[in-house]
C-alpha cells in the first residue's frame, strides 16, 4: 500500500490509519521510553517542553505548576494509553486520532529537545555520518506521520 | 480601627477601585514560536481549541512563525489559565500575562 492511502479520512467516518509492523514497533518503543523517562527522571531537561511555564512571575508559575502539572501528566498518559490500545488497528475515530496527534507531539518535543532541533535543521537534509543520524531519521519519520495525520484529521473534522 | 461606619467606607473606597481596575485589565495568552511543532499542527490546534476559521488560525500561526509570537486569546485570568493549560496539553509553548 502506498503512503498516500494508509492515512486518510475513511469513507464511513473516522481515519484510516495503517501502520506496518516495523513502524508500530518503533512507535510503541518510543512511547515506552518516554514513559520510563518520566518515571525515572521527571526533571530530565529533555522533558521540559512537556511542562512549560505559564507565567514569567516565578511565584505565580509555581502555583500554576502545583495546580496543573498532575492534570497535564494525566492527560499525557491518557493519550499514550490510546496510542498503545489502537496501534494495531487500521481505523481510528477522530478523538483517537487527536490523541495520536498529541502523543506524536510529545514524542517529537522530547526527541527534538534532545537533538537540539532548530528551524532549518532539515532544510538541507542531514549528514548520515552524524552520530545523531538514526535519531534524526526517527524524528523525521514522526514529523511525516504527524503531518499526514493532521491533514486527515482536519479533513475528517471539516476544519 | 474605627468602629464608625462612615470613615471606614471612605478609607476602603480607593483601594477597591484600584483592585477592580487590576481585575478588569484583561489577561492575554501568547503562543511562542518553537522549532519543533509543525505549522499544520499549530493551525489545527488553534482551530480546534478556539473555534477559529482556517483563515484566522493560519494567520495566527504565521504570525507566531514570522514574528516569534502571537496573542491567541484574551479574557479573565481564569479563562487565560484554562486556555494556557489546553495549549500546554497540546504541546504548544504558551504563556499568559496581564495586558
Amino acid at each position: 500500500m502506498d503512503d498516500q492511502h494508509r492515512i486518510e479520512p475513511a469513507p464511513d467516518g473516522g481515519i484510516r490509519f495503517f501502520l506496518p509492523p516495523a513502524e508500530r514497533e518503533l512507535l510503541l518503543q518510543l512511547r515506552a521510553e518516554l514513559l520510563s523517562l518520566l518515571e525515572s527522571a521527571p526533571d530530565d531537561p529533555s522533558l521540559e517542553r512537556l511542562f512549560p511555564p505559564a507565567y514569567d512571575d516565578r511565584k505565580r508559575d509555581s502555583e500554576y505548576q502545583r495546580l496543573m502539572r498532575d492534570d497535564l501528566e494525566t492527560g499525557l498518559r491518557e493519550t499514550f494509553d490510546v496510542m498503545e490500545a489502537t496501534a494495531g488497528r487500521e481505523q481510528l475515530s477522530v478523538p483517537e486520532a487527536e490523541a495520536w496527534l498529541r502523543a506524536l507531539t510529545d514524542l517529537r518535543l522530547v526527541l527534538g529537545t534532545r537533538l537540539e532541533v532548530r528551524e532549518g535543521t532539515f532544510a538541507e537534509g542531514f549528514d548520515l555520518n552524524d552520530p545523531r543520524a538514526p535519531e534524526l531519521a526517527v524524528y523525521g519519520y514522526l514529523s511525516w506521520l504527524q503531518e499526514m495525520l493532521v491533514g486527515a484529521v482536519s479533513e475528517a473534522s471539516g476544519l | 480601627m474605627s468602629t464608625t461606619l462612615a470613615p471606614a467606607e471612605v478609607e476602603v473606597e480607593q483601594p477597591q477601585q484600584e483592585e477592580s481596575r487590576e481585575i478588569d485589565r484583561p489577561w492575554i495568552v501568547i503562543v511562542w514560536n518553537d522549532p519543533i511543532n509543525l505549522m499544520s499542527y499549530v493551525t489545527f490546534v488553534f482551530q480546534k481549541l478556539f473555534g477559529y476559521s482556517r483563515e484566522k488560525a493560519t494567520e495566527l500561526m504565521l504570525q507566531v512563525h514570522n514574528e516569534g509570537k502571537a496573542v491567541v486569546s484574551t479574557g479573565t485570568r481564569e479563562k487565560a489559565e484554562y486556555d494556557v493549560a489546553r495549549l500546554h496539553a497540546h504541546g504548544l509553548w504558551a504563556t499568559m500575562r496581564q495586558d
